[in-house]
């Protein structure tokens, strides 16, 4: 009965794949609307792809997302809507650049020190939320949320206090002290793909074998799927939101990695920002599974590496962004309605089977 | 009072004819005939399941009713919602109070008809008047404007019936309000029930407690399986008729084992208290002494919300308890947490299969492997060994009849019967020492229940101790080698069910007590 589970899969993937569709049907009459033709923006959006560097760049700004994607999506494993990765994320940003300049070691030792510092920081950051949860009762979502600003706040704050470098002579921008080169991670494609996209692979097959092969990722997915029927078997739920809330603020950690070891090397205001927010999006056009999390990160990184040629035609690049938006609606709205015809179908399917087995019987 | 209400020749309170209602696989309500004349508290007595809840949604336009006709003070109504059924003067006191803690008295039987003025602010000077008249004609005494958090369980109760008043209800249904209260409490509430009535209110008042039912009320009629079996009065039965009509009196013979049960005692429960969750309430389980021995069965009788639940939270070592010893083979369990207790032996039949039995979204062989993820030849390691899992569920699937096109179905597919025999085969998988047993069959069609009975009998027969909670009389007698019965989180009786009858269980369940000599 193996063709049920393809089903199931080829059921997901079309209503992803709808929900990308409606998008750019609604896109379209926002682009008649404003007065633009749709059929040559998105021939000049969608032309792009058979140009080399922009599919460099895809890959380049789908990293980030795909890490953060991941964060968002062990927690959904398990019922928790983490929405702090921005703020965890930006939390391990400084603090590794921090850390990460002020040390000297040699070349992979340092990368694999930095990486180790901003899992942790990230992880600490969202062992608060977890704490808060566990120990009071608050729900994730309001303290991720709160937990941002604070992040935000603070991390700002220390910057600008403590940890602003003295500019070199030319540079307007505020930076921390520039990580040595030992620290740097190197390029695939000089200046065009950064290395860190294996890591963001490796990430998605190591989320892959956690939660679907492994005893732990059972019982992850378990609690979130029945948290009363997780518990009277022995599974305890508190453990269970307190591990997947370290795990993801760990990921989250993870996440400004690109920006700062492969590309800046230096903390700056402006570093990353939003990729934490971004991987929400995308962990749900990917419906929390590895590979819908690639190809989805793949979509939202050309996008927006290809909106920049729309510019030439006179349509606004902002477009790519209502896209995105729309994407997301779309997603949530056509995923439900699917899920439900899908049920009764299955449901309908299993009625069927079993009378004509009484009936051969 | 029932002279009064006898000489009234107005039209019924209440008057409910050919009602049926049924829901996917189940009938929970036919050929329903109910006559509440006004002025009058009139009881609704039936077994767990007997159909009582469900009846009473339909009169309170919760759900509409496949069939029949409901007539409210002489008219003929269709309720869609419960707002209508309000409008219409019905009232419905939950069992479980619907109360914001955080909030008071006032602001707790206002909300959601709050008196304003013209620009929209709320008048609690008007709500206090009002509030106070109906707190002067049920006789309750608090002030209405202390938080619902300083309130005992009796208290609350009355705010929940002021909040039902408050809206203009004259027909008041009470979902069994008696099932967290003290005697002394329970007394306030049926002098305040009266008042009530006195004042031309009508009570209609869902237990399945006979003394209470007996005292207080004034007419009766007894549900069982889905109908209404019998209108009568207090004056025209006693306790005992009414035990009788309330559970049926056609019992099964308790089958003949032929295996011994055997001497050591595998689960052993001394002493035991377990507090209740509701804060001020009385014990959950008071002194509870259980042992059960390998190979026998031993029933837990008792009408469900008695400890029943409790009692199992805490042999897992889900809950807490205030004092007492539950031990295994010999071994006393404080410390062991739930998982721990599980690899000694025990497992676990939930009271609800969709709460805590199974992972409806998920396919049926992760269902299978729930709870047994340190089964060698499931698992490697940390890894599942996805293959012999799916391997072992088909086993599960075909062992216990578990009707299904394959393991790869999520399990909502399958219907209650099926998926009951599921999370019975999963439990019996692992072959325990111990199982705790709750409703096995509940829910589920006649097929799968005697499939079920079978496998436990076998089990048993190898030597499993089994703890049966159930309130099916059949199951019980059938099956155990003793019955207990709980009742109000106390052991109130053991009996054989050799001898056992059903107006003898029905006396004990209903908290009763026997006194001639047995």
């Amino acid at each position: 009965m193996k063709s049920q589970r393809l089903q199931r899969v080829l059921v997901t993937s079309a209503s992803s794949l709808l929900a990308v569709f409606v998008a750019l049907c609604i896109c379209a009459v926002i682009l008649l609307i404003t007065g633009k033709d749709p059929i040559q923006a998105y021939s000049t959006l969608f032309g792009a792809a058979g140009d080399i560097k922009v599919l460099q760049g895809t890959l380049n700004r789908a990293t980030p997302l795909m890490i953060s994607a991941a964060a968002v999506a062990i927690g959904f494993k398990m019922n928790l809507f983490n929405i702090g990765v921005e703020g965890q994320m930006r939390v391990a940003l400084l603090a590794t650049a921090v850390a990460g300049a002020a040390i000297d070691l040699p070349a992979p030792l340092h990368i694999l020190f930095s990486l180790v510092v901003a899992m942790a920081t990230g992880a600490i950051w969202a062992a608060f939320a977890g704490w808060l949860k566990v120990k009071r009762g608050v729900n994730e979502v309001i303290s991720t949320i709160m937990l941002n600003f604070v992040a935000l706040s603070l991390v700002a704050w220390a910057f600008k206090s403590f940890f602003t470098a003295d500019n070199a002579p030319g540079v307007l921008l505020a930076k921390t002290k520039e990580l040595p080169p030992s620290a740097w991670f190197p390029d695939i494609v000089e200046r065009r793909l950064n290395g860190m996209f294996f890591i963001a692979i490796l990430v998605l097959v190591l989320f892959y074998v956690l939660v679907w092969k492994t005893k732990f990722g059972f019982q992850l997915r378990a609690s979130g799927a029945n948290p009363g029927a997780a518990r009277v078997t022995g599974v305890n739920p508190k453990r269970m939101v307190m591990i997947s809330m370290l795990m993801s603020g760990a990921l989250a950690g993870l996440v400004g990695m690109r920006a700062l070891l492969g590309d800046v090397h230096a903390y700056q205001n402006n570093l990353a920002e939003q990729q934490g927010f971004n991987g929400i999006a995308v962990a749900l056009l990917g419906r929390n599974h590895p590979l819908g999390i690639f190809i989805s990160a793949l979509l939202f990184g050309y996008l927006g590496e290809a909106s920049g040629r729309l510019q030439l035609e006179d349509i606004p690049k902002e477009i790519t962004t209502i896209m995105t938006g729309i994407i997301v609606l779309a997603v949530v709205i056509i995923n439900e309605a699917v899920k439900r015809w899908d049920d009764k179908r299955i449901q309908h399917k299993a009625a069927l089977a079993l009378a004509t087995r009484v009936v051969a019987e | 009072m029932s002279e009064n209400s006898e000489s009234h020749s107005g039209p019924l309170a209440v008057e409910l004819h050919g009602i049926s209602k049924s829901f996917p696989g189940v009938i929970a309500n036919y050929a329903i005939e109910l006559m509440v004349r006004p002025g009058t508290i009139h009881a609704i007595v039936g077994e767990n399941g007997a159909g009582k809840s469900t009846l009473m949604k339909t009169l309170y336009g919760m759900h509409q009713p496949d069939d029949g006709t409901i007539t409210v003070n002489g008219h003929a109504v269709q309720f869609k919602t419960p707002t209508e059924a309000i409008a219409a003067g019905i009232g419905m006191v939950h069992q479980h109070f619907m109360l914001a803690d955080n909030l008071t008295i006032i602001e707790n039987i206002i909300l959601g008809a709050e008196p304003t003025d013209n620009r929209g602010r709320i008048n609690f000077g008007v709500a206090r008047e009002r509030i106070e008249v109906l707190m002067a004609s049920l006789g309750a005494t608090f002030d209405p404007g202390t938080n619902v958090s300083e309130l005992g369980v009796g208290q609350r109760q009355r705010v929940e019936i002021l909040k039902v008043l408050y809206r203009g209800a004259k027909i008041l249904i009470l979902d069994e309000p008696t099932a967290v209260l003290v005697p002394q409490e329970v007394e306030e509430l049926f002098e305040t029930l009266k008042r009530l009535v006195l004042d031309g209110s009508t009570v209609i008042f869902i237990s399945h407690k006979l003394d209470e039912v007996l005292t207080y009320c004034d007419e009766i009629t007894v549900m069982r399986q889905g109908t209404t079996v019998a209108h009568t009065t207090p004056a025209q039965v006693d306790r005992r008729t009414l035990a009788q009509l309330m559970v049926g009196s056609d019992l099964p013979d308790p089958s003949g084992r032929e295996t011994e049960v055997g001497e050591d005692i595998r689960l052993q429960v001394l002493g035991l208290n377990v507090a209740s969750e509701i804060p001020g309430a009385k014990l959950a389980l008071q002194d509870i002494n259980i042992n059960v021995h390998s190979g026998e069965i031993v029933g837990i009788a008792g009408v469900e919300g008695n400890g029943q639940f409790e009692l199992c939270e805490a042999i897992l070592g889900l809950r807490p308890k205030l004092s007492g010893t539950i031990s295994v083979g010999g071994n006393e369990l404080s410390g062991s947490d739930t998982r721990t207790r599980r690899e000694m032996g025990l497992s676990y039949i939930a009271f609800d299969r969709h709460r805590e039995g199974l992972l409806l979204d998920s396919p049926l062989w992760e269902n299978t492997f729930l709870g047994r993820e340190e089964n060698a030849t499931l698992t490697a390691g940390p890894f599942m060994k996805n293959r012999s899992i799916e391997a072992d569920s088909r086993v599960i699937i075909e062992r216990f009849g578990v009707l299904t096109p394959s393991e790869q179905v999520p399990a909502f597919a399958l219907s209650g019967g099926n998926q009951q025999k599921l999370v019975v085969g999963r439990e019996m998988a692992s072959n325990p020492k111990i199982l705790l047993a709750a409703h096995p069959t509940r829910g589920v069609d006649v097929g799968a229940q005697s499939a079920i009975w079978d496998e436990l009998r076998i089990a048993r027969d190898r030597g499993l101790a089994v703890l049966l909670i159930s309130a099916d009389l059949e199951e019980l007698i059938g099956l155990s080698d003793r019955i207990l019965v709980m009742f109000d989180g106390h052991i109130t009786a053991e009996l054989d069910p050799n001898t056992a009858t059903p107006e003898m269980l029905g006396t004990y369940m209903t908290g009763g007590e026997i006194v001639t000599s047995l």
